[in-house]
């Protein structure tokens, strides 16, 4: 039976406070009138000693747009703060729904060799239904204008835009979040369920708990794949209205999955270190680490597929996705290639690699990054545009959603034993080697 | 080419044969080789062989790959023959290079793979019309051949071969490469 140390809960209140400051002081220094946007952003060139170009630039312009484009500034500023909160709610929800597809598949492939993380597994998808109410009640303060992360929540947008009235019938408020409302229903039911199952299968002397949870797995999977395809499209695609792309569901499914497998690897090695889960070997850890490096080579491989059709075919409406990102977003764009593929690649090919702990935690560590700026670049250049930095408000919901995630998980590992006693799996799990 | 006597203890089950080798081992004697019809799971770190290097061949035989695909791709799409790549005439290896990446990618899976295999064959001294080195057609069936050089020790062998479980022993004969 695990007990939550006493350091590491302090660790995630500390954490939480901290990230609540950072995120409170992004709130309240989000500008309020056009002016203070502008004398933001005037301050800001000053400081980077580039006013003479920006001068030049302007009075080429003439003055007939500045007042919309002023407009447009403030609300880019004024959603940055917003836009921070998202980015780091949905990385930590989705990693916990990234480890609830991985569990999922254990479950319905009657894997052998996982049983014995099953419990870490359980422990992290907890946190599925405080991340999900989260990401919930976001949408809905988006919903009622609050902010304006989704272009086409505003109804004057919509009256001035031919594309988004076709699209109206799916890309309405309502449906929006009726949507989000099965989506995040069918994962935490399921969640509930399975873990309610796999506590059964302990206490009870047949297996039927153990078959009700392979086939409610089965079909969770159906839902899932269709469920967080729509997700992706909903909640994240739908920032940049005009544009689709129709692998994004995977592409955002690659990013989770890794995620997950990553934090799994990390509780694991996590409790190992502190003497918990001691049938778990380094064979464990090795096939996980070699889950990191073969998911992070699929995500490159969907990265790549929808980058270079795109790239190729040079569609103007398709292209602007890449066209804004290359030209305002180069670092984290190319960085997060270099930390979600060169690095793990690179890092994780030798099999003996797989199996030192501490190597297993640091790729993880880079890779988790990786995945951040991976959201990062979806939502920040349609709502912020060119004004995105890794500021106080993004480092302080990062910091804030890090607390909580370690807070729920490691609560909820300690109130069952780590060791699933009758999984029929339980002994080749135990013994296995590679 | 010199002629020594070797022991041939045969095992009907892999597990039997695993633990035989771990004996053998442990009385500190040197298994000369090991025929299976198929492969024995952790037997090469049980015999005490020497991990083997054919990864990091792969590696080196894939960065060739990766090599002759971008030589090969810019002599033909760039030097030889400039194409108008998706519209975008620039005749730039460098900014055309998403187009080649498919082609990097193969020709480094290709050469990893089929080099990696045709070095596995050299090394196990494998090629076409060889004769075959095993010493008796049951260890393509359904047995397992443990072979153990002679150093006068005949007897202190049998005894602990026959020990471990080993369903017939011979003693032969044999030519050293």
């Amino acid at each position: 039976m695990y007990t939550f140390s006493n350091r590491l809960k302090i660790a995630s209140f500390i954490l939480m406070a901290v990230g609540l400051l950072g995120i409170g002081i992004g709130f309240v220094s989000a500008p309020g009138t056009v002016e203070e946007a502008k004398a933001m952003i005037a301050q800001h060139g000053d400081g980077h000693g580039a006013a003479e170009g920006h001068d030049a630039v302007a009075t080429d312009h003439g003055e007939g747009h500045d007042a919309s484009h002023d407009e447009h500034l403030l609300h880019q500023l004024q959603n940055k703060p917003w836009a921070a909160l998202y980015v780091a709610a949905f990385f930590f929800f989705m990693i916990a729904l990234g480890v609830l597809a991985f569990y999922a598949v254990q479950r319905a492939a009657q894997a052998g060799w996982s049983p014995l993380l099953f419990r870490v597994m359980e422990g992290i998808t907890a946190y599925i239904v405080p991340g999900g109410i989260i990401v919930f009640v976001i949408l809905v303060l988006s919903v009622m204008h609050m902010n304006h992360l989704f272009v086409w929540m505003d109804a004057d947008v919509v009256a001035h835009d031919k594309l988004l009235q076709g699209k109206a019938g799916f890309l309405n408020p309502t449906f929006f979040l009726v949507r989000a409302v099965i989506f995040l229903g069918g994962w935490i039911l399921y969640r509930e369920y399975s873990r309610k199952l796999s506590l059964r299968q302990d206490e009870s002397d047949d297996n039927a708990s153990f078959k009700m949870n392979f086939r409610i797995s089965a079909a969770f999977l159906v839902f899932y794949l269709i469920s967080e395809s729509m997700m992706s499209w909903d909640w994240i695609m739908s920032v940049d209205p005009h544009w689709f792309s129709t692998l994004f569901g995977w592409y955002v499914f690659a990013s989770m999955f890794v995620s997950g497998i990553t934090v799994i690897a990390m509780v694991t090695i996590y409790l190992k270190s502190k003497g918990y889960l001691e049938e778990v070997n380094d064979s464990h850890i090795h096939d996980l680490a070699k889950f990191m490096f073969g998911i992070s080579i699929f995500w490159t491989y969907l990265w790549f597929s929808q980058f270079m059709l795109i790239w190729y075919s040079n569609i103007p409406e398709e292209v602007t996705y890449y066209v804004t990102r290359i030209a305002d977003y180069r670092l984290p764009f190319f960085g997060m290639v270099a930390m979600n593929f060169l690095f793990p690649v690179l890092l994780l090919m030798n099999s003996d690699y797989k199996r030192i702990n501490w190597f297993v935690i640091m790729a993880g560590l880079v890779i988790l990054a990786g995945h951040y700026l991976d959201i990062f670049n979806m939502i920040m250049p349609s709502t912020v545009g060119d004004q995105w930095y890794i500021g106080i408000p993004e480092v302080g919901a990062v910091l804030f959603f890090l607390g909580l995630f370690i807070f729920w998980v490691f609560r909820a590992l300690s109130t069952v034993p780590l060791q699933p006693k009758r999984n029929p799996f339980i002994e080749e799990s135990k013994h296995f080697h590679y | 080419m010199s002629a020594s006597k070797v022991i041939q203890a045969y095992y009907d089950d892999d597990d039997v044969l695993m633990h035989a080798v771990k004996t053998v081992k442990a009385a500190k004697h040197h298994i000369e080789e090991v025929y299976c019809p198929f492969p024995v799971h952790g037997l090469d770190k049980a015999m005490g062989l020497a991990p083997t290097r054919i990864a990091i061949t792969s590696f080196l035989y894939g960065l060739v790959g990766l090599a002759v695909s971008i030589v090969m791709m810019d002599y033909i799409m760039i030097q030889d023959w400039p194409q108008d790549i998706g519209g975008k005439p620039s005749f730039s290896y460098i900014e055309n290079m998403p187009a080649f990446v498919p082609i990097m990618f193969e020709l480094t899976v290709f050469f990893a793979a089929h080099l990696m295999v045709i070095t596995f064959y050299l090394r196990s001294r494998l090629w076409p019309f060889k004769k075959a080195e095993n010493p008796d057609v049951r260890t393509t069936d359904d047995h397992f051949l443990m072979e153990i050089e002679i150093h006068d020790n005949e007897k202190e062998l049998k005894d602990l071969l026959s020990d471990t479980g080993a369903v017939e022993i011979n003693v032969s004969e044999k030519n050293s490469h």
